[in-house]
């Protein structure tokens, strides 16, 4: 069937914000979604409420909805809009969820629009648990068995049918509590006696366990003509029992033969028949490692983290081709746009090997419990193609950005070989170099298997690996075994390392031998047809594939890699800007990332996609390969500014910015020389290399102090220090981390955020506007809420703020973009910080001002003016609405993390509020951030002896409004005192009922709790934010925050009628002022 | 592993460098497969005979060698040309590695070889000769080694087919396949729909064959040019309207010219387990396992009573046919898998039903059920 020819305006449900389980790929797929809906001439709608995606941009959909994704928000566009259908699938499990509240409020009937695409029926099936266990039993698929007990003696039961091992699973309790996995009646009567104690409402799940099977996942696409195909299958590397997400994964399979390849892909195609899916699935097998018996985990009936994946590892567009299924198009009706001759029917057939590695959030978050199950903890990943698994490999680990080019992780030697082993038995984020290593210490593969049950095939690789680089290190340097490193996939700099010199004498020895990589196309057909496609991958093969054209201007833009809290999809948005405004400018624009969510490494994206490791030999190869006229770093986050000086030393030409300036900003002498020349205050603070030097410092300026050390990304490692003791503390772990680079010692400034992103050409600087932070400083600015334009500044502050970001950009001789965070203190504006790159803000004040930010940087760094622009220098007139941006944080899938705000960035996303009154654009915001501000309920306080007198007006204001307030003995006396009524709880060590079992047994509203001093892990305050956040009940660290929402309370927002309006009318309301 | 420097050498010229195993040469046409997972499927296929196979995917051998997995006793192609060679493969079937096999059974493979730049110079230019060598001392001798490509006498059927009938199985119906150089899964798959097999050698005649009181017979895959086997398209003729027929990638083509169609060889066939073929009457795709590098000419079969029931979605090229009149049906694939999709296994159950309503009197053309 061609296009649905009653379709003339379709709405897309967007994922929201960025967390845990749900990145980039949605944006990716969004993108994908919205430009195939216009590719066939209809409206595109898009309801989503994340600023920081390119999908959300307004030349991306017809109308751009940045609400709440809520069933009410959505009401509000289909009487606005009055769409034909609403596409649901390709926004993660939020646009699935939406789709099934619409239909279940009876919005979709009463309203008369139609889910297109995967139907209803199909999404109900796949997600409701007995729905799905009764199709698979219809179609003689197996899922693992599972029961639902209340007693040892059901439980015993169950396991006389079934068998051991089995897997028993409290209800109601967070981070399996009270569960595990038992081998006998004996351990199994035991540990559901525990789980049933542990469960709120006295109930387990038993379910088989197939731990240690094999984890096989099929990416599949169905038509409404019944078409099926298979677009890749996945194979984890660790076994059933990690969660996918966290699971190191190559394509295709590497360990199943024919028959179980065609067995599991067979049965794939039977349930998405059977569920009538239509568009992209993904199905998840268990496959016992020693029979032909397999189980059915999970099917997702909608584009997923897999799909994205699949499609960067093939060249298959799922997300467009899905879109289009949607829209009526059957599989061979959708040209396949690699060959440009075939279709979209077919089963790509690759020739080289993917893998996919998890990036981890625990440089972040140092006391999170690192170990790996199935719950996900992972916040992005990295995808690497080579010829062969272990160069793959090897690419893999170097895009992680995690300091490591081989497999050896150096803290690991100091490890006994009993601690080496439990952490082998019990996985977490470092598992593969902690195998690595035990292959180092002469372990054997059959051992390895034993205690990992990962497959033989894999760690026969990986130690491949290892006895290579021994014998590397044994062998003199010779053409042979410079070549073989290559092909294995050993880096330069890790073959220096191995060799004892340095990283540019392996490049020229390894070039005069000849040995230049070669680039491969991502084709989809294993080079069976002639194809377009500009995708490529290196290897050290015979013939290279990337030929070029004479008299092409070209220009290399590097990406932002994997996405990590304090490195979101901001900067792929810019990325994917940049390469947008060269395309536009006439200049081919190369691309090179590894990040398989993005939108950047799609294909059609750039005029050259490289899917290389961002480390300097790759992205090297690269320039050298392509010759481009110039490198752009400015919009790849930290990932592409750490090339910076590299590239620059190797006689680069890097366009926008200049090297020697991205060091003043960011070298603190440098820096401090600079604002001092410039006569621009900073908050008094010096560099210092140890402990005693700190402490005389701080004794200077004075406590709090902020402590860092230099070069951080995301607030790494920052700290507000309060004594000398917690200053002592910090100063032995700190300076251990990182040996070379001083630590900085500042006062820590209680006062205004604020914070500018402007774009100069070297004389002009246009500040498109000023932002102002709710939380204080000292609350890393990717944390606190930002609202746009600044609300309360003085005009004498704000002529301040043009004043020295002009003064600043012209002194660095900025061309392109930069970021400048200030505080505002008695009277006074401090620069906290210079960042001459582009931002996290960057997306979301592009979008919010109509300016594009990024465009105007691409062409200055090609030499055009802001005057040539269109633009002029100085402050952008100030808009007739409020956009505020809430950071959004994913806390609940991190155990023992604290939630507590402070200098180091937490969060893993943000949403975008907008509204024409202050009040509703922070109510909005946090209705996106799924932060449920209720007018009344119970409130637990506990404050710090600091925060007291702030606190006490505030909290007596709630009280009025009605809130029922329980606090701590101290906190409830400081409050009587005041005239508050107060009920008094426990605390956790004066026994039950306490505090933290009033928040677990789910009465309370609202948790207010600020920090007593400085970082104190496993705190009474620690306990209490952990049960917030496991109980999903909103937890406030800042009495900042709280103050806008008894101030959004104060304007009864909750009641108010609150009006959607696309971002295209806000700002072309703006504009027309102008 | 021995293991030392050995060439491949195309008849264009190219010459290849990796690691030779076994002793050479060989020679013989050089053919790319695009299958990521069947090599020990594809290297007992008799329709390999004479033929030097490069895998597209780089990583061969990952799950060992299980001789379960064997599509015939014997490794029929002249040689492998591989990316890299498997040595740390692990699966529980496995019962010795590739290697071993190859070793065992004196299979030249040549790995360490760029094969998506030698896929990709069959692809610009077609199929051509070449020769798995050693040295390369003697160029000339070798340019004119690659591109002999002429089929021992007898064709490469005669070479492949069984030397005597064999009877497999006992069903409820007979179903005699003629052996072109049959793969043992189209055997297994009628004997699993309750057929009794009668296996005979390619040369067999029509007269033997009728006597055997067939209620089907199955015309197999096989190596080589159709053309080369006449002697099997005169018995076909005549075995033509006695009772349902089903031919199968060569046996597809014998048909054809049977029926006065004619062949032509393609640029570089179609090898591997992701061809998209359309069912012309409902629309539907399937994707099915093939292994071919002639075709039959569309207009030269379009008058002979028969309708195109099955073309290839990414070159149009004929891929299935349904005679009008006789029971005779045939398709250029492989529904019997193995390796590859098992999407169109119902074609096997199709013909097992034609042959009971057949017998039944109740039809006498072919049915295959539209998805």
């Amino acid at each position: 069937m061609p296009l649905d020819s009653n379709l003339k305006k379709v709405l897309v449900i967007g994922s929201g914000p960025i967390i845990i389980g749900q990145a980039a790929e949605f944006d990716y797929a969004g993108t994908q979604a919205c430009k195939a809906i216009k590719s066939e001439g209809l409206e595109v709608i898009l309801l989503n409420s994340n600023p920081a995606t390119i999908m959300t941009d307004t030349d991306i959909a017809d109308r751009v909805y940045m609400e709440p994704i809520t069933v009410e928000t959505v009401v509000k566009i289909l009487d606005r809009e009055n769409p034909d259908g609403i596409i649901a699938n390709l926004g993660g499990q939020v646009g699935l969820n939406m789709a099934l509240a619409l239909d279940k409020a009876g919005i979709l009937r009463e309203k008369g629009v139609p889910v297109l695409g995967m139907p209803l029926d199909a999404i109900y099936r796949a997600e409701d648990r007995e729905m799905f266990k009764a199709t698979m039993e219809e179609l003689g698929q197996p899922i693992p068995e599972s029961s639902i007990v209340h007693s040892v003696g059901e439980a015993l039961h169950f396991a006389a049918q079934v068998g051991y091992p089995l897997i028993v699973r409290p209800a109601y309790t967070l981070g399996g509590t009270g569960g595990g996995t038992a081998n006998n009646d004996d351990e199994l009567a035991e540990i559901v006696t525990r789980g049933l104690k542990s469960s709120a409402i006295h109930q387990a799940l038993i379910e088989r366990s197939v731990a240690g099977y094999k984890e096989i996942e099929f990416e599949v696409m169905r038509d409404h003509n019944d078409n099926c195909i298979t677009i890749c299958s996945m194979e984890n590397i660790d076994p059933v029992g990690i969660h996918t997400g966290d699971s190191i994964v190559a394509a295709p399979a590497q360990t199943l033969t024919d028959e179980e390849y065609q067995m599991l892909r067979f049965a794939s195609l039977k349930i998405i028949r059977a569920l009538k899916i239509a568009g992209g699935c993904n199905v998840q097998f268990a496959l016992d490692p020693f029979s032909k018996r397999y189980f059915v985990i999970e099917v997702n009936p909608r584009v997923s983290r897999s799909s994205a994946l699949a499609s960067k590892a093939t060249g298959y567009p799922i997300a467009t081709v899905t879109t289009k299924i949607a829209l009526g198009y059957n599989l061979d009706e959708i040209p396949n746009a690699i060959t440009g001759k075939t279709t979209a029917c077919f089963e790509p057939a690759i020739d080289y090997v993917v893998l996919k590695v998890p990036r981890w959030p625990f440089d972040k978050f140092v006391f999170g419990d690192r170990r790996l199950g199935t719950q996900m903890k992972a916040t992005g990943e990295v995808m690497a193609i080579d010829r062969s698994f272990e160069a793959a490999f090897l690419k893999s680990i170097r895009s992680l950005e995690i300091g490591i080019n081989g497999l050896r992780l150096p803290e690991l030697t100091e490890l006994s070989d009993v601690e080496l082993k439990a952490r082998l038995s019990d996985a977490d984020d470092e598992r593969i170099f902690i195998i690595a290593e035990a292959f180092v210490r002469g372990a054997s593969i059959e051992e390895l298997h034993r205690i990992t049950a990962i497959d033989k095939y894999f760690l026969k690789k990986f130690k491949n690996i290892i006895d290579f680089s021994k014998r590397l290190q044994e062998t003199p340097l010779g053409l042979d075994i410079l070549f073989e490193a290559k092909k294995i996939g050993v880096s330069d700099s890790e073959i220096a390392c191995l060799k004892g010199c340095c990283e540019d004498e392996v490049r020229r020895l390894r070039q005069s031998y000849g040995i230049l990589p070669t680039y491969k196309l991502v084709d989809t057909c294993a080079a069976e047809f002639d194809a377009e496609t500009p995708y490529f991958y290196s290897c050290y093969e015979e013939e290279n594939e990337a030929e070029h054209e004479e008299g092409q201007r070209k220009v290399l833009v590097i990406g932002s890699g994997p996405i990590r809290i304090g490195q979101g999809v901001e900067f792929d948005y810019c990325s994917v800007h940049c390469v947008w405004a060269l395309r536009q400018a006439g200049i081919k624009a190369i691309i090179a990332n590894n990040n398989p969510e993005t939108v950047s490494t799609d294909f059609d994206t750039s005029d050259r996609l490289y899917f290389e490791p961002l480390v300097y030999e790759d992205v090297m190869n690269i320039i050298e390969e392509e010759r481009p006229e110039g490198v752009i770093v400015q919009f790849g986050g930290q990932t592409a500014i750490n090339l910076a000086n590299p590239l620059a030393r190797a006689g680069v030409k890097l366009l926008g910015t200049s090297n020697d300036s991205i060091d003043r900003a960011e070298d603190r002498n440098r820096f401090d020389a600079m604002v001092a020349q410039l006569g621009i205050p900073r908050p008094p603070g010096k560099s210092v290399f140890n402990p005693d030097e700190a402490v005389l410092v701080a004794r200077q300026i004075g406590y709090p102090v902020l402590v860092r050390p230099s070069y951080v990304l995301g607030g790494r490692a920052m700290e507000i220090v309060y004594s000398e003791a917690e200053l002592r503390q910090y100063m032995h772990t700190a300076v251990k981390a990182s040996r070379e680079h001083p630590v900085l010692v500042d006062k820590y400034l209680l006062g205004r955020e604020i914070e500018v992103d402007a774009v100069c050409d070297g004389r002009e600087v246009l500040i498109p506007g000023i932002m102002q932070h709710i939380e204080r400083a000292g609350v890393h600015s990717g944390d606190s809420i930002a609202v746009f334009p600044a609300y309360s500044l003085s005009p004498a502050i704000r002529d301040k703020v043009v004043e020295h970001t002009t003064a600043l950009a012209r002194e660095l001789k900025v061309i392109g973009l930069i970021n400048i965070q200030f505080v505002e203190f008695e009277d006074e504006l401090y620069v906290l910080e210079v960042n001459p790159r582009s931002s996290r803000t960057v997306p979301f004040i592009s979008k919010i001002t109509g300016i594009p930010l990024v465009k105007l940087a691409t062409e200055i760094m090609l030499g055009k003016s802001l005057e040539e622009l269109g633009y002029l220098g100085g402050l952008f007139v100030t808009p007739n609405f409020y956009a505020v941006k809430v950071p959004v944080f994913s806390f609940n899938k991190l155990q023992q993390v604290d939630i507590n705000l402070g200098p180091e960035m937490k969060s893993t996303g943000e949403v975008l509020g907008i509204a024409h009154s202050l009040n509703s654009a922070i109510y909005k915001g946090l209705q996106s951030a799924g932060v449920d501000i209720k007018g009344s309920g119970t409130m637990v306080v506990t404050v710090s002896d600091k925060d007291k007198g702030e606190a006490i007006p505030v909290i007596a204001e709630f009280a009025e409004r009605g809130f029922k307030i329980i606090a701590t003995e101290g906190t409830a006396r400081a409050l009587r005192n005041h005239g508050i009524e107060v009920q008094t709880v426990k605390k956790l060590k004066e026994g039950s009922p306490n505090i933290v079992d009033l928040i677990r047994q789910g009465k309370v509203d609202v948790v207010v709790n600020t920090l007593t001093q400085g970082r104190r892990p496993f705190s009474d305050g620690f306990h209490i934010r952990r049960a917030a956040v496991e109980l999903n009940v909103p937890c406030l660290t800042s009495l900042d925050t709280l103050k806008v929402i008894l101030q959004v309370l104060k304007g009864d927002e909750g009641a108010k009628p609150q009006k959607v309006l696309s971002l295209q009318e806000y700002v072309a309301e703006y504009h027309s002022q102008i | 592993m021995n293991s030392d420097y050995g060439y491949l050498v195309l008849e264009n010229g190219t010459t290849f460098k990796g690691n030779l195993m076994g002793t050479g040469p060989c020679s013989g046409e050089v053919v790319f497969n695009t299958s990521m997972v069947g090599y020990e499927q594809i290297l007992t296929d008799p329709s390999y005979a004479g033929q030097i196979v490069v895998m597209t995917y780089p990583l061969i051998g990952n799950y060992g060698f299980n001789p379960g997995n064997m599509e015939s006793q014997h490794c029929w192609l002249q040689g492998l040309v591989v990316n890299q060679l498997c040595s740390e493969s692990n699966h529980y079937q496995q019962e010795l590695s590739l290697q071993q096999y190859l070793g065992d059974n004196k299979i030249l493979c040549l790995s360490g070889i760029d094969t998506r730049a030698l896929t990709r110079i069959l692809r610009l230019r077609g199929t051509m000769g070449g020769i798995i060598t050693s040295s390369l001392d003697d160029q000339t001798v070798l340019h004119g080694e690659a591109s002999r490509m002429t089929p021992p006498p007898g064709g490469y059927v005669g070479q492949v087919t069984c030397r005597e009938m064999t009877i497999i199985g006992s069903g409820l119906r007979r179903v005699v396949v003629i052996d072109y150089g049959v793969k043992r899964s189209i055997i297994t798959s009628l004997v699993e729909r309750k057929c009794q097999v009668i296996v005979v050698p390619a040369q067999a005649s029509a007269r033997s064959i009728l006597d055997l009181a067939p209620d089907g017979i199955v015309l197999s895959n096989g190596p080589g040019d159709p053309v080369d086997c006449g002697f099997a398209i005169a018995t076909i003729r005549k075995l033509l309207g006695s009772v349902p027929i089903f031919g199968i990638c060569l046996g597809h083509q014998l048909l054809s010219l049977a029926l006065g169609g004619r062949t032509t060889k393609m640029a570089f066939g179609h090898r591997g387990a992701n061809q998209p073929v359309k069912d012309l009457r409902s629309g539907r795709v399937y994707i099915t396992s093939q292994n071919h590098g002639y075709t039959v000419e569309p207009d030269s079969i379009r008058d002979k009573a028969v309708d195109i029931v099955f073309t290839n979605l990414n070159d149009n090229t004929v891929e299935g046919l349904m005679h009008r009149e006789l029971p005779a049906m045939s398709v250029q694939f492989h529904p019997e898998a193995a390796p590859g999709p098992h999407d169109t296994k119902f074609l096997m159950d199709d013909f097992v039903a034609q042959i009971d309503k057949y017998k039944r009197d109740e039809q006498t053309t072919p049915i295959w059920h539209i998805g």
